[in-house]
């Protein structure tokens, strides 16, 4: 009976208690989507649910500043993740790829910004701004440097993993083949690294789109969404923020779901031509 | 690659790694030294002048004096978030790998989604969730659990309960790697030589999960430690942590040797506890 029991617990307890710790993961979502609908003219200050309304999503760009903030937000986010995935795989393919004096050093140096409180790594950096001179100068470009910085080594892991994983006989075999370097490199070592890097630049985007902590030192006036977010918490939220959030989930939840379908149907596509 | 082998020769590698060591030497390594020595300025500069190197290490005895409980709260509300992440986590991340099935792949991306709503917008939703006239505080006045004019928000329950929710990810995945890789068959051959399922767990997938248990928790206290934006929103003023006086020290006040100071001791604070925490685990190789 005892074991029974058990075995119950075993097969079914844990997978409810994973789905309401996973519940528990989802309820500011909710939260964020309920209050999208939420008209707040009443009182901004009373962040509270007062009656339903569709002008949010009609009018996203009616609180003052908010919309140039997201433009902000998404030309460093894709410049950022532009710079930080081309360094970040080209040294993947330096750590995997090549034996070289120095090696261990640079995959020390790659892990310390992971391993850094986003406080210290922001205020070394405004440190550093301010004794060479550029404490008047801070804004978009300095935000950017921050970015491609603590991007570059969230890049690194994620593709290195995805090349480390990589077997090398297909690429053997291309040149068996007759297939030059180049010819080997690009249609069949880039083609199989591609996803890594499309999730590392995907990983790269979000992390830069959502600091708040670096950009804040080092941001002098350039307002950024998560910025303009903090100057409104203090004011009183406009409800638009909402919607941001829910789209940039929706988004979100787009894309990787599509990769996966993508994925699949390619899988299936390739092993019905053989 | 090849190609690119003959043409610079055995200079490849470091074409290769060159833009990142150098982005990473300019803007992370040489700002660590920036930090140090604008931690030992006069502090009478300012942030537009910059500051004299006068070697006063005094800055680090005042920011100590001064803000001390700051520090300690940090490493106090991190470290409860962090056990509480542990917990739930290790849940999770347990039932996705080996209880989940066909749905693991589903599951693991239901993990990462929410957090593409910005961080900020979300931390702020739970100011509404714990808010004094809120569901959650009604009922846990109606079975008081809380008193009449008890509050959620505005207490270290809030910070606490927001840097868990926040950190929570940062703890999974790295969980779910190492109890993936765990050999169902090594369960099962402990279960048929009698073992209960609660020896099965601390003999077998415990020590197993090692790996995942000190990764996962490294990189949720780290980050957890040095946050302030989860004091802010859900905090009050007694509940702030260092983030919060390093970020002040910095942007209103413009002290930057002691926000340097204190920066630089929230960095070996941190250091030295990992050092001695990966020690005690066995897991040195991590690193």
């Amino acid at each position: 009976m005892i074991t029974r029991v058990g075995n119950w617990i075993g097969k079914h307890l844990m997978l409810t208690l994973g789905i309401l710790v996973l519940l528990y993961m989802y309820i500011p979502n909710f939260i964020v989507a309920l209050m999208s609908f939420n008209d707040s003219s009443e009182s901004r200050n009373l962040y509270q649910f007062q009656s339903f309304t569709w002008d949010n999503w009609l009018n996203p760009c009616d609180p003052q500043g908010m919309c140039e903030s997201l433009r902000v937000s998404i030309s460093i986010g894709l410049l950022a993740t532009l710079a930080a995935t081309i360094i970040g795989t080209l040294a993947a393919f330096a750590l995997v790829r090549h034996r070289f004096e120095g090696r261990s050093t640079m995959n020390l140096v790659l892990f310390l910004p992971m391993a850094t409180p986003e406080i210290v790594m922001g205020s070394s950096l405004l440190a550093l701004f301010v004794a060479a001179g550029f404490g008047g100068q801070l804004g978009f470009w300095t935000v950017l440097i921050a970015h491609i910085m603590f991007c570059i080594s969230f890049v690194v892991v994620t593709v290195r993993s995805r090349l480390a994983g990589l077997d090398s006989n297909l690429e053997k075999a291309a040149s068996d083949l007759y297939a030059n370097e180049w010819q080997t490199f690009w249609r069949i070592t880039f083609p199989l690294v591609f996803p890594g890097i499309l999730s590392a630049a995907l990983l790269a985007f979000s992390l830069s789109f959502d600091d708040f902590i670096i950009t804040n030192l080092n941001s002098g006036t350039t307002v950024t969404f998560p910025m303009f977010v903090w100057g409104a918490a203090q004011r009183g939220v406009p409800m638009q923020v909402n919607v941001i959030g829910t789209l940039m989930f929706l988004l979100a939840l787009g894309i990787v779901i599509g990769g996966e379908v993508l994925n699949r149907r390619r899988a299936k596509g390739k092993a019905s031509a053989f | 690659m090849e190609a690119l082998q003959r043409v610079f020769g055995r200079n490849t590698a470091y074409l290769l790694i060159g833009p990142a060591a150098i982005w990473l030497a300019v803007f992370f390594l040489f700002p660590m030294l920036s930090l140090l020595t604008t931690s030992l300025s006069d502090p009478s500069g300012t942030p537009i002048t910059g500051y004299t190197l006068t070697w006063r290490v005094q800055n680090y005895i005042e920011a100590l004096g001064d803000y001390w409980p700051y520090m300690m709260r940090s490493l106090l509300y991190a470290g409860i978030a962090t056990l509480m992440c542990l917990v739930l986590g290790y849940v999770l991340a347990y039932a996705i790998a080996f209880k989940a099935g066909r749905w693991k792949t589903v599951m693991l991306v239901l993990v990462i989604a929410p957090f593409f709503t910005s961080f900020l917008v979300r931390t702020l939703s739970w100011k509404l969730i714990l808010a004094d006239n809120g569901f959650i505080v009604n009922t846990l006045q109606t079975l008081h659990i809380l008193g009449e004019d008890g509050r959620l928000l505005a207490t270290p329950f809030a910070v606490i309960m927001g840097l868990t929710y926040n950190f929570l990810p940062f703890t999974i995945l790295p969980l779910y790697t190492s109890l993936e890789k765990i050999d169902p068959k090594l369960n099962e051959a402990a279960a048929d030589l009698y073992a209960s399922p609660f020896q099965r767990f601390t003999k077998v997938v415990w020590p197993l999960s090692l790996p995942g248990v000190v990764g996962g928790t490294l990189l949720t206290f780290i980050p957890a430690t040095g946050d302030y934006i989860n004091a802010s929103l859900l905090g009050s003023p007694n509940t702030q942590m260092v983030g919060n006086k390093i970020q002040q020290l910095f942007t209103t006040a413009g002290d930057y040797p002691h926000a340097s100071a204190l920066s630089v001791i929230l960095m070996v604070l941190i250091v030295g506890m990992v050092l001695f925490y990966v020690r005690r685990a066995g897991t040195e190789e991590l690193l």
